[in-house]
């Protein structure tokens, strides 16, 4: 069996989207470049402001969203997303988790804004920060501030053939273990979230002998009170605990419980 | 077993190098004692230590000339006689390409009695029964092992206590036994492979002396053991604590990272993961270490198995002591220790076993 040339056929169409976001994780996909020209060869790249001003029409075959929304206007779009979207794949932690702009769901965001701007009553901005499945039915969401190159090479031929992607939701620590690297809570007494950490990166921090940061939320079935008794034993105080947590998935459930538990617990 | 005494282990090194072998041994690097490739004696570890309890590893000063004077290290000969990534095979098409490459020559330099007890169980797992891996065959002959008696038993082993050291009785190619006053080291040959190694580099016959040291050695190692378990019928009374509140509270401990298996020499367990180019008209599978902790590793039609961290927990204490038997007919668990020093919240297995059984 050999593939039909593309000429012959008609490539999927691609979009890719941006909400409240950094732009990381679109960058991400252009730092692909070995790979670019194949994929350009199997998908039509039609809706991507970040590589080229030029934007096709919908529908699109498979969509991938980076950003949270945050904005009245924000809801509206990925609305219309959803609905020129065969396959909607979100891109990162903001897209997947609210990302790090999700801290103002433990703050008031009018007072933010109010410090900030001159002009307040310009900003048109919601109360909170969420993740693209809070509005709209999501086909896979793959983790990561930014999300893993491999990762995202992975999601998208695995789309082109129709079966399920390869993405563990283990821990850091099989990743970590398999790259060889000394674990650095064990020998170094450094604090790592990797034990309840989604793996995905490839175990980057520790490879350099540095904690995990927990970029890529919590793990399948993270046990946080094992592990806070722990990073409290290797000497960090309430305030750091909670502060561990909220970073780039501060909302995810799991990781919004473990702060909210090492400040009780203190 | 013709036994002989080496000044230095240079010449040692450096004869394997010639040979073609790629010398693995321990040096320090990261904040610890780890496998490396050498290519000077010199790289050894002289005169440090390792200070291992549960959860918890430190780099020690011995002060000494021992380039031996530590424990298990966090790497076991698994990363070599199963590597964590293998490729199995690529197709195109509907034509099969297998990927498999040449398995190194690898010289592991300061393997322990129970790293090769543990490689004694892989050879159970992949070789024995009725569908032997080629692959890890390719791999295991290969290999030339060249064991030390461990002179410094850490805070977590307990070697004696599952009858597998700590002096190395079977399965090398040398077996050294480094000495004092004057520093150097008794040699035993296990193999014809490991005596034609020798022959050629500078040694003398070992005297009784020599003989009575390297015993010494053993016999006060036996006796540091940072660790022990009762094994006394431990499958009937595993059997019996099925239903142990223990398993719950261990579990309360457990982060289900993974950790344990990944560093025990002889868990073995892996998974496949299949990769497809972005044509379709290609597809790879790739073998990679899995671990009983995770969900996935039991899931069936949707749903993992073992979904609670106690039925996990319980499902891997258990098989490494107790189903290992009815499975390969021996232990699973080689005592070194590695599972309690290299779990992030310090899970102690022997502690467990004290208190479930």
């Amino acid at each position: 069996m050999t593939a039909r040339p593309a000429a012959t056929r008609r490539r999927p169409r691609l979009a890719v989207w941006k909400f409240a976001s950094c732009d990381g994780c679109q960058l991400t996909v252009l730092d692909c470049e070995d790979e670019l020209l194949a994929i350009a060869a199997e998908v039509e790249i039609a809706y991507f402001l970040e590589a080229s001003s030029a934007t096709g029409r919908g529908p699109y075959d498979l969509s991938l969203v980076e950003g949270s929304i945050t904005t009245p206007a924000d809801l509206r779009r990925i609305r219309h997303v959803r609905r020129v979207s065969k396959r909607l794949v979100t891109i990162g932690a903001c897209a997947t988790a609210g990302g790090i702009q999700a801290l103002r769901d433990f703050a008031d965001v009018r007072e933010f804004a109010s410090i900030i701007y001159a002009r307040p009553d310009y900003i048109a901005t919601l109360e909170r920060s969420t993740p693209i499945s809070a509005h709209v039915p999501v086909d896979f969401e793959l983790r990561g501030c930014p999300i893993d190159g491999r990762q995202l090479l992975e999601v998208i031929s695995a789309f082109l053939a129709g079966r399920r992607p390869c993405v563990p939701a283990h821990s850091v620590c099989v990743e970590c273990k398999a790259r060889g690297n000394v674990c650095v809570m064990v020998a170094h007494g450094t604090p790592c979230l990797g034990p309840v950490t989604q793996a995905g990166c490839g175990a980057l921090c520790p490879a350099f002998n540095r904690g995990c940061y927990g970029c890529f939320g919590p793990m399948e079935s993270p046990n946080t009170r094992a592990l806070n008794a722990q990073l409290r034993e290797l000497g960090m105080s309430t305030p750091e605990l909670v502060r561990v947590y909220r970073t780039f998935n501060a909302t995810e459930e799991p990781f919004r419980q473990a702060s909210e538990e090492a400040g009780d617990d203190a | 077993m013709n036994t002989v005494v080496m000044e230095s282990l240079e010449p040692l090194v450096a004869g394997l190098r010639s040979d073609g072998f790629t010398v693995v041994g321990p040096t320090v690097r990261d904040g610890a004692i780890r496998f490396a490739e050498l290519s000077h004696s010199a790289q050894l570890p002289a005169g440090r230590g390792d200070d291992q309890q549960p959860g918890h590893y430190r780099l020690t000063e011995r002060g000494d000339e021992l380039m031996f004077g530590f424990a298990a290290s966090p790497d076991s000969a698994k990363r070599y006689t199963q590597p964590p990534r293998q490729a199995l095979f690529r197709m195109r098409g509907a034509e099969v390409e297998e990927t498999r490459s040449q398995a190194p020559r690898i010289a592991l330099l300061g393997v322990r009695a129970c790293d090769l007890a543990a490689i004694a169980v892989q050879d159970r797992v992949f070789l024995g029964g009725r569908h032997p891996d080629p692959a890890y065959r390719e791999r295991r002959e290969a290999l030339f092992l060249i064991a030390v008696n461990c002179a410094v038993p850490g805070g977590t082993c307990f070697c004696v206590s599952m009858g597998t050291g700590p002096k190395a009785t079977a399965g090398f190619d040398l077996a050294l036994t480094e000495l004092s006053a004057p520093h150097r080291f008794l040699v035993e040959t296990g193999s014809e492979r490991g005596a034609e190694v020798v022959a050629p580099l500078p040694h003398r016959p070992a005297t009784g002396d020599d003989v009575t040291a390297a015993e010494e050695v053993s016999r006060v190692a036996a006796t540091r053991m940072g660790r022990q378990v009762d094994t006394d019928n431990i499958q009937e009374r595993l059997a019996e604590a099925r239903d142990s509140p223990r398993w719950t509270e261990v579990a309360s401990r457990c982060l289900a990272c993974t950790n344990c298996t990944m560093v025990c020499p002889t868990c073995f367990c892996t998974t496949v993961e299949d990769a497809t180019d972005f044509g379709g008209g290609q597809a790879e599978r790739t073998e990679v270490w899995d671990s009983c902790f995770t969900l996935d590793f039991s899931e069936v039609a949707g749903s993992p198995v073992r979904g609670s961290g106690s039925a996990r927990y319980r499902q891997w204490l258990t098989h490494k002591f107790s189903t290992w038997f009815d499975q390969f007919g021996v232990s699973g668990c080689v005592g070194c220790g590695r599972c309690i020093t290299w779990c992030p919240t310090g899970i102690d297995v022997t502690e467990e076993l004290g208190c479930i059984l």
